[in-house]
């Protein structure tokens, strides 16, 4: 018994094989009702993770590459020390660039705090000087003493002090996301097997009437198995429709792009929920196969 | 075919066979008999695989019981078409479709003439779509003779199967199992009914067995 000749219904000896267990009322609603609801939590923990993860990528992988020297200093003395900052950024191991932003570049940044008439000549801003860290890093500390030394206006703010545990926290939010669908899987394979064994319980004499007749175990298995795969499939796609309305229906990531705002599919990432449905009927299927031979193991 | 060395079974309590040897050879025609609650049912739940000898041998088909699987058993209940004391059926199914079953479970197809005709021959073609559950008591047991040779099976082992009939149906019955000895097949029928085996005997050479004191013995010519 193979799983496509179990999905793909127009067998004659499958169609037969169903109509010998009789039609089960609640345990077909259960098993569908079950699918669709675990599939519709799982669009949701596979978003999060997806999100998670994107967050993390960003956040470990983009910014903590950058560091700005911020300088303040008497008009008179600012092109000096920013000279002596490049220098020594220009001599420290592990820094690939460094580069003093111009005025244009720092009016752009305060622009949609303070609006565009910001008369930025006239007031006494820091200097600000990006740079970028190469693939093995700096020693934060020992840059921070030579500054300190050499250019006493310049302070070092390295993003990765506040950053750091947030990429953390990104990354662990996807391990979440990612156990909970595995916990989804497993809850929704004990509960398929539960309505499964519960099946083959009410229709005991069902059961020996067929071995009776010289049924074997597979083709009376194949009955319960098939239907309950059917039914896990199709509950299972429902709830992932409707997960995936759930989440097109949240607002655009553009707007205010807040990681709440975050949550949605991106490009082909949509790709991944539809993986769901044939996953759970894939669960259904070990699931009900293996429920239905303990069980008739113990029935004649 | 089917051959017993010194079995013995209990359900538990005391044995309620001891060591029965016999064998059932092919195209033989047996009577079971006995008090009720001697152990005739289980004596062909013995013969089927139903149950297991707690002591002995039984072969089937030259098998040992004890070393068939679960398919090996399913696969010799095709040859064995027993009629069990308490018919069982496939309620939601109809009666056409019931007696099709075995064939149906095998993956074979049965023509509908064929169909129709064996309901024909146990007095059932009315009731073809009837449920199992209209039915009455002998039209059940009925039902389940022709669901037990649908198949063509080599023996066919039939527990009580006139203990609902009035005797004229009784007679139909007993005629239908020994045309299908004339065919070639291995009969047994568990009855307590004399006159049946009576009956019988005036058309084929059936042999008779009976327990008591939990021995199968070859009942003498005093029926
Ligand atoms: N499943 C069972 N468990 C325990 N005892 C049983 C079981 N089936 C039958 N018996 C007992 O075994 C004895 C023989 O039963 P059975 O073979 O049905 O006799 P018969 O068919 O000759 O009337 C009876 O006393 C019955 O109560
Ligand atoms: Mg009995």
């Amino acid at each position: 018994m193979s799983l496509m000749s179990l999905i793909v219904p127009d067998r004659r000896a499958d169609r037969q094989a169903d109509r010998v267990v009789p039609p089960s009322g609640h345990t077909a609603w259960l098993t569908s009702f079950t699918a669709g609801a675990m599939a519709f939590l799982a669009v949701f923990a596979l978003a999060l993770s997806l999100a998670a993860g994107r967050l993390a990528d960003r956040w470990s992988d983009a910014l903590e590459r950058t560091a700005t020297v911020r300088l303040s200093a008497p008009e008179d003395q600012m092109q000096l020390q920013t000279d002596a900052v490049l220098a020594i950024l220009s001599t420290t191991p592990g820094i690939a660039t460094a580069r003093a932003m111009t005025d244009a570049e720092q009016r752009a940044l305060l622009e949609p705090w303070f609006g565009p008439d910001l008369p930025i000549d006239a007031l006494p801003l820091p200097r600000l000087i990006e740079l970028t860290e190469t693939g093995s890093g700096y020693d934060g500390e020992g840059l921070r003493q030579r500054l300190a030394a050499e250019a006493p206006g310049a302070v070092l703010d390295d993003h990765t002090r506040w950053r750091r545990p947030l990429a953390v926290a990104a990354g662990r939010l996807r391990l979440l996301g990612l156990l909970s669908i595995g916990l989804i899987g497993t809850a929704t394979a004990a509960m398929i097997t539960l309505a499964a064994s519960a099946a083959l319980a009410a229709n005991a004499q069902v059961v020996r009437v067929l071995r009776q007749v010289g049924a074997r175990d597979a083709y009376i298995a194949r009955a319960f198995v098939r239907r309950f795969t059917l039914r896990a499939l199709t509950g299972a796609a429902a709830g992932t429709l409707v997960g995936m309305i759930g989440v097109a229906l949240l607002p655009s990531t553009d707007t205010a792009g807040g990681f709440l705002t975050g949550l949605g599919f991106q490009g082909l990432s949509w790709l991944y929920p539809l993986v769901l449905p044939p996953l759970m009927a894939v669960v259904a299927f070990i699931a009900t196969r293996a429920a239905a031979f303990r069980k008739l193991r113990e029935l004649t | 075919m089917i051959a017993f060395d010194n079995v013995a079974y209990s359900y538990g309590g005391g044995e309620l066979l001891s060591d029965i040897s016999l064998r059932l050879t092919p195209g033989s025609f047996h009577f079971l008999t006995g008090p009720s609650g001697a152990g005739k049912s289980t004596f062909l739940k013995l013969c089927y695989g139903e149950l297991l000898p707690s002591a002995g041998r039984i072969s089937l088909f030259d098998r040992e019981v004890r070393s068939l699987s679960r398919d090996d058993i399913a696969l010799t209940r095709r040859r064995i078409g027993m009629v069990q004391q308490d018919c069982q059926f496939l309620d939601h199914l109809p009666l056409a479709a019931n007696v099709a079953l075995p064939l149906t479970v095998a993956g074979k197809t049965s023509t509908p003439q064929d169909l129709t005709d064996l309901l024909g021959w146990v007095g059932l073609g009315q009731l073809a779509d009837a449920k199992p559950p209209a039915l009455s008591g002998g039209e059940r047991q009925r039902a389940a003779l022709a669901r037990a040779i649908i198949i063509g099976p080599d023996v066919v082992l039939a527990d009580e199967p006139t203990g609902n009939l009035d005797w004229e149906m009784s007679l139909r019955l007993l005629t239908l199992l020994v045309e299908l000895n004339r065919m070639g097949k291995t009969v047994l029928i568990a009855t307590h009914d004399l006159n049946l085996i009576r009956q019988a005997k005036a058309q084929v050479a059936a042999r008779v067995l009976r327990i008591s004191k939990r021995r199968v013995q070859l009942a003498g010519a005093d029926l």
